[in-house]
């Protein structure tokens, strides 16, 4: 067995379960604490404001923007190229249709990858350097902060070293660092890409219920 | 005072919408740029987010998913102490007015004034919360009220507004359409809104009484962070109610009262009412509407409104005071970020019953002192809660500001048409 076949093969299935299993028992986990009802008597829709609160915090916030600007700007450069890079390279978008459920669709062009992932990259890094050097970031930032951060860089990076898609070398260490990544996930802070709706949800319903929109 | 009992009170806090929130921050730092304690001070520490941390801890140690995991091997965060919980009481009561402001900015949604609401029963199970509003709270439970109202004193301020007004208030009403409450700031320092609601009701033909059991609206269990308390308080309220058989019980100026009565109750209680409950300002403006508030005449004054947060962040009520003051200022001019995003006056949320807060509130109303300044030439400001009045009287006095602070039912009935009655 070949280094390439190891990484696409059995550390594949062991790193996908693992993060399958693992988000899945980590959104349980916190689910099965359930909620009380709430016997107040609401003025509005907790349905509609928790939808409402899902997708306004994904939007930079009236009377906030030119405080948060650094952060805004970086977060949705490194998101929007993260997800980019993720659905539309050429390579993710065989091994989704390969691998994984059977269906394709067209990919970014060669130069295309290459800026977002300059923008994506760009962006994590901006992230970073604020998290190293704002005080306030230095104040609450911890170890899974950081290894987050640094686990996603090397995703990223040995994925743009593996565009050579011919070196079975770099792909194999592509698809290590990304079995790490998914391995980490569940554990980490990374899972806040499934927990933003519990929370912005939660918190929508809380306050859309007393016809607020937070 | 053990550090095991505000771990066992953190945990029994958690729901799935506060695990939620615990397990969500991805320590990005922008709820500090929403909270006028770091704006003033660029200090770290009060970042909102940060000031959970001990809850965060005792959630991950104990509770979360993959905890018994992390004990196992030893990766779990170390046991919350009692040194680290004496350590952030100020940080929890003194730094923090629950005024929601940083749940705008957060992007993850986080509600981090519930989550500090729910802390602070940690808090006082440790025996950590400030001397002051314990004190407060214990007032509250012997003699009725946090600041030691009596009804005898309460009956000495009605007496005094009969006497203004020629209007007479009646006490324990039974079958009385609405239960009016005040808020002990209202009884000692602001006593004219009695007098001022007496005429209003009038005008419009509102029935209503006062009890002389539970009149007091404050309730200081809920800015403690005790249920135990904030149930008994609040159940002197429903049962006042419930006995003289009122539709509705008004909750009066007050920021938290509204909360706690409104929102909180209900679930404190275990049940719903068997009233309905509304904020004087939501009242008002319905007499507006149905043209039962008929005023004469508008106040020439350049003046803006000061959102309490529980009323607008944490209770919904945003344009009712805005339509209302519209009836009687000509000059009325909106500061930045007015409703929702608007500025804490710096003392909610329990800090001004909290004196070794006094120096940090008197800073944190610097931002409001800047929203002000930036209209320039506004010679009054009006607001809907006693306790924002009090605070921001006391700001004013400190900053040498040349800024009368109003409240506004009082301001309506100031140009009350009487001959309309």
């Amino acid at each position: 067995m070949t280094f390439l076949e190891l990484t696409e093969g059995p550390l594949w299935y062991v790193a996908a379960t693992v993060f399958v299993v693992g988000a899945a028992w980590r959104l349980l986990g916190i689910l099965r604490f359930g909620r009380k009802p709430d016997l107040s008597v609401p003025r509005a829709s907790a349905a509609g404001g928790a939808i409402g609160a899902v997708i306004r915090h994904s939007l930079p916030r009236h009377g906030f923007a030119e405080r948060t600007a650094y952060h805004i700007i970086a977060g949705y450069m490194f998101h929007l190229g993260l997800f980019a890079l993720l659905l539309f390279a050429a390579p993710h978008i065989t091994f989704i249709h390969d691998r994984l459920l059977g269906v394709s669709w067209p990919a970014l062009p060669r130069w295309g990858f290459i800026v977002v992932a300059e923008v994506a990259f760009a962006g994590l890094i901006m992230l970073w350097v604020r998290r190293i050097c704002d005080p306030v970031m230095r104040q609450i930032s911890d170890a899974d902060d950081h290894a987050g951060t640094w686990l996603t860089f090397l995703a990223m990076l040995t994925g743009c070293l593996a565009l050579q898609e011919g070196n079975d070398v770099l792909r194999g260490i592509h698809m290590l660092t990304v079995e790490v990544w998914m391995v980490y996930f569940p554990f980490s802070r990374l899972m806040h890409a499934f927990t933003f709706v519990l929370s912005r949800g939660y918190m929508g319903a809380t306050y859309g219920r007393r016809g607020i929109a937070p | 005072m053990t550090a095991e009992k505000a771990v066992d009170a953190f945990l029994g806090q958690i729901d799935a919408a506060v695990a939620s929130y615990l397990e969500s921050c991805v320590h990005c730092g922008e709820c500090a740029e929403a909270c006028h304690f770091y704006e003033v001070t660029r200090d770290p520490k009060y970042t909102p987010t940060h000031k959970l941390k001990p809850m965060v801890r005792a959630y991950k140690r104990h509770k979360a998913p993959f905890s018994g995991l992390r004990r196992a091997l030893g990766i779990a965060p170390s046991e919350v102490t009692l040194e680290e919980l004496q350590e952030w009481s100020p940080l929890v009561y003194d730094a923090c007015t629950m005024c929601a402001r940083c749940t705008l900015v957060c992007p993850m949604g986080i509600d981090i004034a519930t989550s500090i609401r729910k802390m602070r029963e940690g808090m006082v199970a440790a025996g950590v919360a400030p001397q002051g509003l314990v004190e407060a709270s214990e007032r509250a439970l012997e003699k009725g009220s946090p600041l030691g109202v009596t009804l005898k004193a309460l009956k000495k301020q009605i007496a005094d507004q009969e006497a203004e007004t020629g209007i007479p208030v009646e006490l324990d009403k039974k079958g009385a359409d609405y239960m009016v409450i005040l808020s002990a700031m209202e009884v000692l320092g602001f006593p004219e809104v009695i007098g001022a609601l007496s005429r209003i009701f009038k005008q419009a033909g509102v029935s209503w009484t006062i009890p002389s059991a539970g009149f007091e609206g404050t309730n200081v269990g809920v800015q403690l962070g005790s249920r135990d308390i904030a149930r008994e308080l609040l159940a002197r309220v429903v049962n006042a109610a419930e006995t003289l058989e009122v539709k509705y019980v008004i909750s009066p100026e007050c920021g938290h009262a509204y909360s706690a009565l409104k929102w909180e109750g209900p679930n404190l209680m275990g049940r719903p009412y068997k009233f309905e409950v509304v904020h004087i300002l939501e009242l008002l403006e319905q007499l507006r509407a149905e043209g039962r508030l008929r005023t004469k005449g508008k106040d020439g004054r350049r003046l803006t409104y000061h959102d309490p947060c529980q009323l607008v962040r944490r209770g919904g009520l945003a344009a009712q005071p805005r339509s209302l003051l519209h009836q009687v200022a000509d000059g009325f001019v909106e500061m930045d970020n007015a409703g929702l995003g608007n500025y804490c006056c710096g003392g909610g949320g329990g800090v001004s019953s909290n004196e070794r807060a006094e120096e940090l509130r008197f800073k944190a109303f610097a931002k409001k002192k800047e929203q002000v300044d930036k209209l320039g030439g506004v010679e009054a400001m009006v607001t809907s809660c006693a306790n924002c009045r009090n605070v921001l009287e006391e700001a004013v006095d400190e900053y040498h500001m040349d800024l009368e602070i109003l409240g506004l039912t009082e301001l309506l009935a100031e140009y009350l048409d009487d001959e309309a009655a």
